[in-house]
């Protein structure tokens, strides 16, 4: 049980707080929120930064063009970028996070070296194609059909929920190609560039007002079968390789903002008078004992995925329940020492609060990832 | 950073844990609803094992680990549910004679601020009574005299209480106390006791909920007996992180954020325990109440849910 740092992962750490010091001053003002241009712009600035400094893909293995960092590190970095309010991955988050790490892992050497680097440089933005309007938690029904003509897949079907679809280049489709076969091996992986003829993206607007995600419409689209990853029909496992490619480092920063907003919150009270309520300061107490612990368990997670072993992604759900109530919870506690404020949604609690909506939805929902702890880690038997 | 433990540490804990499996299982457990008295043979062979000395210098006789070491062992007697003024003798193991060995018991009580109350009066040779404020006199007690006293009728069966005397006691003998590193050690090591009986119930519940069936299936297929089972793993996993960082740091912080986490991950797994074993969880023969009322009598020791966020809430303004 250390919770120092070695030398080493200091060294990394003092070297990282430099260049952001350097770097954060040369970044142009954030855009608006609603310029989704505008942000891709700003996104893969940073990303294109990061990459000069020799940050960019962390976490990638080095000869994907990573840095083949240790999640120890990875957790640093993160840490420090949120400490140092560096932009969030933003854009980049598909590809960084899951389309490359996918791609790194089970791409030919030709397809790594296409998509890899651009997507490190932050000249490729990646969206996702897996849910559907009737497949959601079940990820496994998916309908969208492939079929294939000549050297091309013809792809007909619907996807939702689709972040950053309207500034993406590519994106990563999974579609049905045997539908006679069980389901989870009649699906395939392809890669969609998506100013393919027969893609329409339109906007779906969340009820915090923003249209960060999008419907796609496949009307006959032709994708080559050199943009497939992996075999066909062998696509839920090319999937699942990079989702239990958990190392525990998902929200470091989020817990990280989620303290510094607690803190602003007990401040806030203080001075609107509100902190003379013991309700209330019980309520942001037992907050501050939560968010301590979800950082320590990030840090036990990480040193789990650092060791190796155990249930992938296991302690991931544990920790992904306890965080999305808690982050509910602290943007709950933010409205109730807002008052009437809480009712203007020009207040970055406020809007926080509504985003905060999403999180026990988004990246498998409560009720499935408690199937997945009593499951696959509580070995309680599958059924509904 | 490796904040997983040590394979030291692991040992450390299996053995303790294999120690209390054999010497205080369910039945002796059962047994002790009659008879709370701790077991002076098993309390002495505690004593032989270093669970007392083992933060003592080995110099003196002791174990030289630390507080993590400490909190694993404390976290396998609250798993095992064991009774008896473990805290208290471990923090005054080498200030009053016998009790590193286990040969001696002793009790440990806060002043006003607490429950006022202290477990085992009639096994414990003295009764050391710390101050609320931390420069305060440090009094000790012979209970012989407080035996007349009128006793609460304990909601632990296994934990016999008496009223804290007011006032009176002699001085601890030998060097000053550091009351708020005591206050603060006894809190994190309740914590652990609190986190093992939290990881105790899901483990029942979970056994139970595989081979319970009813509509033809094992309960534990339902979701809504999976996800209360799950809830519970949740909390008693998001409890261990911070018991376990607490006792690296020895933050005051940190201590309360333990405490206040571990007490809710006991009581509230022995609640939920309590549900997935239906009517045969509401029965004195099953263990499960007691983990309940045991979680209950900790979670009030060293800083209860109101003054530990009241302290949690205070840090917000100077952290």
């Amino acid at each position: 049980m250390d919770l120092t740092y070695t030398d080493e992962e200091e060294e990394f750490r003092a070297g990282l707080r430099r260049w952001l010091a350097t770097a954060l001053p040369t970044l142009p003002p954030p855009p608006d929120p609603h310029d989704w241009p505008g942000r891709r712009a700003y996104d893969t600035a940073w990303q294109r930064m990061l990459y000069d400094a020799g940050y960019a893909g962390l976490h990638w293995p080095a000869d994907a063009g990573g840095r083949g960092a240790t999640p120890t590190q990875h957790l640093i970095f993160l840490e420090e970028s949120e400490l140092a309010g560096a932009p969030y991955v933003g854009a980049n988050f598909v590809g960084l996070l899951h389309a490359g790490p996918t791609l790194a892992a089970e791409g030919s050497a030709a397809q790594r070296a296409r998509w890899l680097p651009p997507i490190l440089r932050g000249d490729e933005i990646w969206c996702q194609g897996f849910s559907e309007p009737d497949a959601g938690s079940d990820l496994a029904a998916l309908r969208t059909r492939a079929v294939r003509d000549g050297d091309d897949y013809v792809v007909t079907g619907s996807k939702i929920w689709t972040s950053h679809a309207e500034v993406a280049d590519w994106c990563e489709l999974l579609v049905r190609t045997d539908p006679d076969a069980p389901r989870h091996r009649g699906i395939t992986w392809l890669a969609l560039p998506m100013d393919a003829p027969g893609v329409t993206v339109r906007p779906l607007r969340t009820l915090a007002g923003s249209t960060e995600f999008a419907e796609v419409f496949l009307d006959e689209v032709r994708i080559p079968a050199a943009y497939r990853v992996g075999a066909e029909n062998d696509g839920w496992r090319v999937t699942m390789v990079t989702l239990s490619f958990e190392r525990g480092t998902a929200f470091v920063g989020e817990v990280v903002a989620c303290r510094r907003v607690l803190g602003a919150v007990a401040r806030t009270a203080r001075e609107n008078g509100r902190w003379d309520d013991a309700v209330l300061r019980r309520r942001l107490g037992r907050l501050a004992a939560e968010f301590t612990a979800l950082w320590r368990l990030t840090q036990w997670n990480v040193s789990a995925a650092e060791r190796g072993g155990g249930v992938p992604g296991a302690g991931a759900s544990v920790f992904k329940l306890r965080y999305s109530h808690a982050r509910q919870e602290l943007y709950d506690a933010a409205a109730e020492v807002l008052g009437a404020g809480a009712l203007d949604t020009d207040h970055e609690w406020v809007a926080a609060r509504l985003s905060s909506l999403s999180y026990t939805i988004a990246a498998g929902t409560s009720q499935i990832q408690r199937n997945i702890v009593a499951e696959r880690i509580l070995g309680l038997p599958k059924g509904r | 950073m490796d904040f997983r433990l040590t394979k030291e540490q692991g040992e450390l804990q299996d053995g303790m844990r294999a120690l209390l499996a054999g010497r205080f299982g369910p039945e002796r457990l059962r047994a002790a609803v009659a008879e709370p008295a701790p077991d002076r043979a098993l309390w002495r062979e505690l004593g032989a094992a270093g669970l007392f000395a083992l933060r003592l210098p080995e110099a003196d006789g002791g174990v030289g680990l630390g507080l993590p070491e400490a909190v694993l062992l404390f976290e396998e007697t609250g798993r095992a549910l064991l009774p008896g003024p473990l805290v208290a003798c471990h923090l005054l193991a080498g200030r009053l004679d016998g009790v590193a060995t286990g040969e001696r018991l002793v009790g440990l009580a806060q002043a006003p601020g607490g429950p006022g109350l202290w477990e085992h009066p009639d096994e414990c040779a003295e009764l050391v009574v710390l101050p609320d404020r931390a420069d305060g006199p440090v009094r000790v007690f012979r209970p012989d005299g407080a035996a007349d006293a009128p006793r609460p009728s304990s909601v632990d069966p296994l934990t016999p209480l008496a009223r804290v005397p007011e006032g009176g006691g002699r001085a601890l003998p030998g060097p000053a106390v550091d009351v708020r590193r005591m206050r603060r050690e006894a809190a994190l090591l309740t914590a652990a006791q609190q986190l093992g009986s939290a990881a105790r119930t899901v483990g029942k519940a979970v056994a139970y909920a595989r081979v319970r069936e009813q509509f033809g299936a094992p309960i534990g297929a339902f979701q809504a007996v999976k996800h209360l089972c799950a809830g519970m793993l949740v909390r008693a996993e998001t409890a261990r992180a911070a018991v376990y960082a607490a006792a690296v740091t020895e933050s005051e912080d940190e201590v309360c954020a333990a405490k206040l986490l571990a007490d809710d991950a006991a009581v509230r797994n022995a609640r939920d325990c309590l549900q997935v074993h239906g009517g045969m969880g509401f029965t004195w023969e099953a263990e499960i109440h007691l983990h309940l009322k045991r979680a209950w009598w900790r979670a009030e020791c060293w800083g209860g849910a109101r003054e530990t966020e009241e302290r949690l809430a205070a840090g917000l303004l100077t952290g």
